[in-house]
């Protein structure tokens, strides 16, 4: 059965946006290709690796097993509504800071669930931030420094 | 037709024009056509460094930043040199049409190699302007300092002008001093570049010019690139070794809409769609069935080891052979002979963004936008699948995920380019994960054996070192898989099942025994071709287990001498002297205590050990000191520590040297602890994260390093200098934490358990 393709309204980084694609699209491609939005990085495919996630209302999911039908009229946010490279926001100021990547394609999801993590946790511990990130892969090795620049937004916060 | 329009309309615009980054450098139109049919050689100045009237200088470099932040180095190597500030650089890099071949990004030998290049043709460029500002000037060039770009004469001398009034958006139609090619070019010897005294950005801590738009979504990587009119393309492979489609049952996926095309050449069978979500889906549900393939895979690892161990070289790759080694006793020597044998598995570079590539194929020409190690090579490749000349190819470089090697042999870009061809429109493809974790060409399995004749005080007389290994399949020269696959011939040693030699370094060569002999006898390799085990080089290629194995060794000499294995080690002749002091810089950040090993057994339930291990990669020396916990019920090993002292020669910006050995020790960990790839006879089975894991944040230790600059070295590798001690120092910790020897990587909690007494 082929599945006819359906306006979509859909609530991105503060925006109302209209696609026209079949519902049952991972969510990954259509902020991707239709509404070209390219922090949330294709990596499994499978909800291993983390590196396609974005916050939809205030949960971190990961985009790429999730259909866009099923999220209509909740407040999608991708990277790029945390900030800029010119006026990037606290937990991106704090990665900068500490430098906290090499090739950086995992580092959307590791901001993405540091973001989720900080909004209801804002004192977080060394030990909380690792276990929130501990679903989140990275290949290079930056996973210290990635701590440590969650733990920097920790301490501007509070 | 003039190539210049073609590249317009391929979707690019014109010389300046960068895909790196977000920095979409505005075009630098230089004075005149720039005519790509008579682009300027290595001699030429032009060739490498252009001054905009914008007051930007932009560098042109087929070198790429394969995410290690080595651009930004060159940066800093190139403002240094020119005396301008850092912020005026901009690196355009990677195009085949614009860049000089400097050689593929690999082996830690960018800044190594192409620091030296950029930074002469950045001192003839400095020498040519002071030059013409003294004509301008009236004053002669020995009175002229340069400031930021702006040439005067010191004290209270008020003329000066700038680079950017001298040349701005000109060329300087200089021609340098150039032999040799590739990494071994030399570039304008004759002029003296800058005083190492004098150095102010060279050697500083510079924020990565890459991470902010990184940090944004804004950086745009391969994965990223989308051109007018791209359809979206997946190559279907089994997970066993490509045999023969003999069915593809294209009424499998009649009902998924936006289908364009199902593409099959032979052995190759690859679907095309208007959007990636049908590409995919259309990818998943082609019904094809593989005939029954010619080579198996292994029915195990221990099949694969005796493989290894049984099958006749064709070639010794002789490393070190001095002395004469003898291994029958002379009566005078009271001497006892250790030997040992050590497994190291087929393991993955394991990219967290799968290979992806666009292609743009026309009647004539062709445009692919990938993240080749190698742009040159990979443009030699598509031609050939082509059937093009290779002037007619351009191969633009777009930065991928970090790769680790795997991106030396381009697969996705001749995907794309096959199924280009059959559509006539720009096509993009990107591996899904399991085509990424069975088909990337893997770091070849090695069996190492080791003895060593040891006299009572412990002096090793004689060294005898040999490491089987299967050297690269998915080599420079041979053909990669679509191209195998639509049904061209292997060349190159590849279609021998020979492949290329490995890295050098390691087994011993840290040290200088009077008798010593290091062999690697290269094995030829069945699965040589179109199968998922097919080699190619991972990070410190061969090195990693040479290393294993021979610091592991060494420590098991000092044990049975009952020594401490740092002073066993500072007691070793060495072959370069900085080697003790890299040494004895991890024990003094460990706060080393000087005891043999192992310790005696305690009844606790949690074992800790400390073990060390060195290293030299072409001048590059680590000493890696690992503290470690096992769990006596389990067997887990848990890393609590490691201290890296490095010596890396002239440090160009330590921060961006301590996050590559940060990175470094993190996926030595990885390797050692966790990683082996799968497989029996039916096929592969490692084909995701779950089934190849990985280290995660829960396996985190706290990383201490010291950094030895010298200068005088220059610039030494850093990219996968680190990783070499790694295994070796955890090994050597859980033989000190609990008095076992485990000689196959990975220290997997089964194999620790299995071996520790109950």
């Amino acid at each position: 059965m082929q599945i006819e393709p359906e306006e979509i309204q859909l609530r991105v980084n503060g925006k109302l946006r209209s696609v026209r694609v079949d519902p049952s699209t991972p969510l990954l491609y259509v902020l991707r290709n239709n509404l070209k939005l390219n922090s949330p990085k294709f990596g499994c495919g499978l909800s291993q690796c983390g590196a396609c996630t974005v916050i939809l209302s205030g949960r971190a999911v990961r985009s790429c097993i999730t259909q866009v039908g099923e999220v209509k009229n909740l407040e999608i946010t991708t990277l790029e509504g945390l900030g800029t490279s010119e006026n990037p926001g606290p937990l991106q100021r704090a990665f900068i800071e500490e430098q906290a990547a090499q090739c950086g394609y995992c580092t959307n999801g590791m901001i993405m669930r540091a973001k989720v993590l900080l909004d209801s946790n804002p004192k977080a511990t060394d030990e909380e931030i690792k276990r929130a990130l501990n679903g989140n892969l990275c290949r290079c090795g930056s996973h210290l420094r990635i701590v440590r620049a969650v733990r920097r937004a920790v301490r501007h916060k509070t | 037709m003039k190539r210049r329009k073609f590249l317009q309309s391929a979707g690019t615009l014109t010389i300046g024009f960068s895909w790196w980054g977000t920095s979409f450098l505005p075009p630098l139109t230089l004075d005149g056509e720039y005519d790509t049919d008579s682009a300027p050689g290595a001699a030429s100045l032009d060739s490498w460094l252009a001054v905009g009237s914008d007051g930007t200088v932009t560098v042109l470099t087929s070198k790429v930043d394969l995410g290690t932040g080595v651009l930004t180095a060159l940066s800093q190597v190139v403002a240094e040199e020119l005396d301008v500030s850092f912020h005026r650089v901009r690196m355009f890099t990677g195009d085949t049409d614009h860049t000089i071949d400097q050689s593929q990004t690999s082996g830690s030998r960018t800044l190594h190699k192409a620091g030296p290049q950029l930074r002469q043709a950045a001192a003839a460029a400095r020498r040519e302007l002071v030059r013409r500002a003294s004509v301008r000037l009236g004053l002669a060039p020995k009175n002229l300092n340069v400031e930021d770009g702006n040439v005067s004469a010191p004290g209270g001398e008020s003329k000066t002008i700038s680079y950017w009034e001298l040349i701005g958006n000109k060329r300087f139609h200089l021609t340098m001093t150039a032999t040799g090619t590739g990494e071994n070019l030399q570039l304008a010897p004759d002029v003296p570049p800058k005083n190492l005294k004098d150095y102010k950005i060279v050697g500083t801590s510079v924020p990565r010019i890459d991470l902010p738009a990184k940090f944004s979504g804004e950086f745009v990587y391969t994965q990223d690139v989308r051109m007018p009119g791209m359809l979206h393309g997946r190559v279907i492979r089994p997970n066993h070794p490509i045999s023969l489609p003999t069915g593809v049952d294209e009424t499998s996926i009649r009902d998924i809409p936006g289908i364009v095309a199902v593409v099959r050449k032979e052995s190759f069978v690859g679907v095309v769609a208007t959007t990636e979500w049908s590409a995919i889906r259309a990818a998943n549900n082609l019904k094809v069935k593989w005939s029954e393939p010619v080579v198996k895979l292994p029915a195990n690892d221990d099949a694969a080891f005796a493989y290894l161990r049984d099958t006749k070289t064709f070639h010794d790759q002789v490393v070190v052979d001095k002395g004469n080694v003898q291994w029958g006793q002379s009566p005078a020597q009271q001497a006892s002979t250790f030997a040992a044998t050590y497994r190291w598995p087929f393991q993955m570079h394991g990219m967290i963004g799968p290979s992806c590539a666009v292609a743009d194929v026309g009647p004539k020409t062709a445009c692919v936008w990938t993240a080749s190690q190698g742009i040159f090579r990979t443009r030699k490749a598509v031609a050939d699948l082509l059937g093009f000349a290779e002037k007619d190819v351009r191969i633009v470089y777009v930065e991928g995920s970090g790769c680790y090697g795997r991106m030396c042999p381009d697969d996705a870009a001749e995907d794309a380019a096959v199924l280009s061809r059959e559509v006539g429109k720009p096509v993009r493809v990107q591996w899904m994960r399991r085509d990424e974790h069975i088909w990337e060409p893997k770091g070849s399995a090695q069996f190492l054996n080791v003895r060593a004749k040891v006299d009572t005080q412990g002096r090793i007389l004689a060294w005898d070192f040999m490491d089987r290994f299967h050297p690269y399949t998915a080599g420079v020269d041979n053909r990669l898989l679509a191209a195998r696959q639509i049904g061209l011939e292997q060349t190159g040693p590849g279609a021998l099942g020979h492949g290329f030699n490995y890295g050098k370094a390691g087994g011993g060569d840290l040290y200088a025994f009077e008798q010593q002999r290091i062999i690697s006898p290269a094995i030829p390799w069945i699965q040589n071709d179109l199968t998922p085990l097919r080699t190619c080089n991972l990070r410190a290629p061969g090195t990693v287990a040479r290393t294993f194995a021979s610091e592991c060794f060494i420590d098991e000499i000092a044990a049975h001498l009952a020594t401490d294995p740092v002073q066993y080690r500072l007691s070793l002749r060495v072959n370069d002297p900085r080697t003790h002091g890299v040494l004895k810089a991890a024990a003094a950040k460990a706060e080393w205590m000087t005891r043999p090993s192992p310790l005696p057994p305690s009844g606790e339930f949690t074992a800790r050990g400390r073990g060390v291990a060195c290293s030299n990669r072409e001048g590059t020396i680590v000493a890696a000191i690992a503290e470690i916990e096992v769990d006596k019920k389990t067997g887990k090993i848990s890393v609590r520590r490691i201290t890296v002292a490095q010596d890396c020669g002239l440090i160009a910006n330590p921060d961006g040297v301590k996050n590559q050995i940060e990175g470094n020790v993190l996926q030595g960990i990885s390797r050692t602890l966790f990683e082996e790839v799968q497989f029996d006879e039916s096929g592969l089975r490692t084909v995701d994260w779950a089934s190849y894991r990985t280290l995660r944040f829960e396996d985190l230790p706290e990383v201490e390093i010291v950094l030895i600059n010298r200068p005088d070295f220059g610039f030494l590798g850093v990219g996968e200098a680190a990783v070499i001690p790694i295994p070796a120092a955890i090994a050597n910790a859980l033989f000190d934490a609990a008095g076992i020897r485990l000689r196959q990587v990975p220290l997997t909690p089964e194999r620790v358990k299995s071996t520790l007494p109950s």
